[in-house]
């Protein structure tokens, strides 16, 4: 099937710019739910707000489209109510690792199952262009005039640090890697975070001189190397792709069910006044 | 047409006139006509990779095999 059968078509032509990689990003986790075969039914897609944010209304999953920064929040709580429900959450970069740092963080150290998706144009496109925690320094911005001073975050670094249990990182050049990063992410028990290099033509092209959309594909392939490749071994300057990593850890949903079951036992009336429990 | 094989079928509606589909094809199977839109010229080239699919950010291209609905 087509990404195109999983898309809410009245809601198309898609308000995303000319050139904007967001699309490509959606394209590819459309294709990945698609390989999966995963019923609409049984997915969840919460988002924040932001350029990102509004591919919520563009999947034909369940989805909601929350606060800034807060999607992750929203999401744990579908998780803890619903366990059988795939989460994907959508995030920009500002609205995942600023306004959301501290629920991402937070997300990870749980290791809760869940797929976190920072589309990372390093840039607030919808707020009209200001610079984010993924801008890194020399980067031109509406309120870096005179270029950013400060550096960037490392996300997956920063992942790893917090808990997650997967860490992926490629761009909207490398379709089939993106496809299969996305598909190993949702197949994976854990939080998991796929980080993918979003361009944003509008404004961190025009601000940056990097180019229209093609251009800056064009960057993404070159300024990239796979992990473990002799390329990068030869140009340590150039950003790694691959993944970063991807272990089996306890999971928050199943260790909340034990934790439950537990308490089940030991408090359960049968056992202190000799009825049935009743469910919790 | 007889040695035609993938046929690229495009959404004019949603095509935003990036570029990317016609400076990524490999076979350059894909131009821009006079409205600016993605429209295929050279169909017969085409050899089906469907990267223009995968990399189009409007979801706007989708290609079809004419061997699987001969």
């Amino acid at each position: 099937m087509k990404p195109q059968e999983y898309i809410r078509k009245r809601f198309f032509p898609h308000l995303w710019c000319a050139g904007c990689g967001h699309g490509t990003v959606l394209n590819a986790l459309l294709r990945s739910v698609d390989e999966l075969e995963i019923s609409k039914e049984d997915i969840v897609m919460v988002s924040g707000i932001g350029c990102s944010a509004r591919m919520a209304g563009y999947a034909d999953f369940h989805t909601m489209h929350t606060l800034h920064g807060r999607a992750l929040a929203f999401a744990t709580g579908v998780k803890m109510s619903r366990p059988e429900l795939q989460l994907l959450v959508p995030m920009g970069d500002g609205d995942a690792l600023a306004i959301g740092g501290n629920h991402f963080l937070h997300a990870a150290r749980r290791n809760i199952d869940m797929t976190a998706i920072i589309l990372n144009n390093r840039i607030y496109g919808m707020t009209g262009g200001q610079f984010s925690p993924l801008s890194g320094a020399g980067i031109s911005a509406t309120t870096a005039p005179w270029t950013s001073i400060d550096p960037a975050f490392d996300a997956m670094k920063l992942a790893q640090a917090a808990g997650a249990s997967f860490a992926a990182r490629t761009t909207t050049f490398h379709v089939h890697e993106l496809q299969k990063y996305f598909t190993r992410a949702i197949q994976h028990k854990g939080f998991s975070v796929v980080e993918v290099f979003s361009q944003c033509p509008t404004y961190f092209g025009r601000k940056n001189k990097a180019g229209e959309a093609p251009e800056m594909l064009q960057t993404f392939k070159d300024s990239t190397a796979k992990l473990g490749s002799k390329q990068l071994e030869e140009n340590p300057q150039l950003i790694p792709r691959g993944i970063f990593v991807e272990q089996e850890k306890r999971e928050y949903g199943e260790a909340y069910a034990q934790l439950c079951e537990q308490a089940r036992e030991q408090r359960s009336p049968k056992r202190r006044y000799g009825k049935e429990a009743p469910r919790c | 047409m007889g040695s035609q094989k993938w046929q690229i079928l495009i959404e004019s509606g949603w095509c935003k006139s990036c570029g990317i589909c016609v400076a990524f094809c490999p076979v350059k199977a894909i131009v821009l006509n006079v409205e600016g839109k993605a429209m295929a010229a050279k169909e017969g080239r085409c050899t089906g990779c469907t990267l223009c699919e995968r990399l189009c950010p409007d979801l706007a291209i989708q290609i079809q095999s004419l061997e699987a609905t001969a």
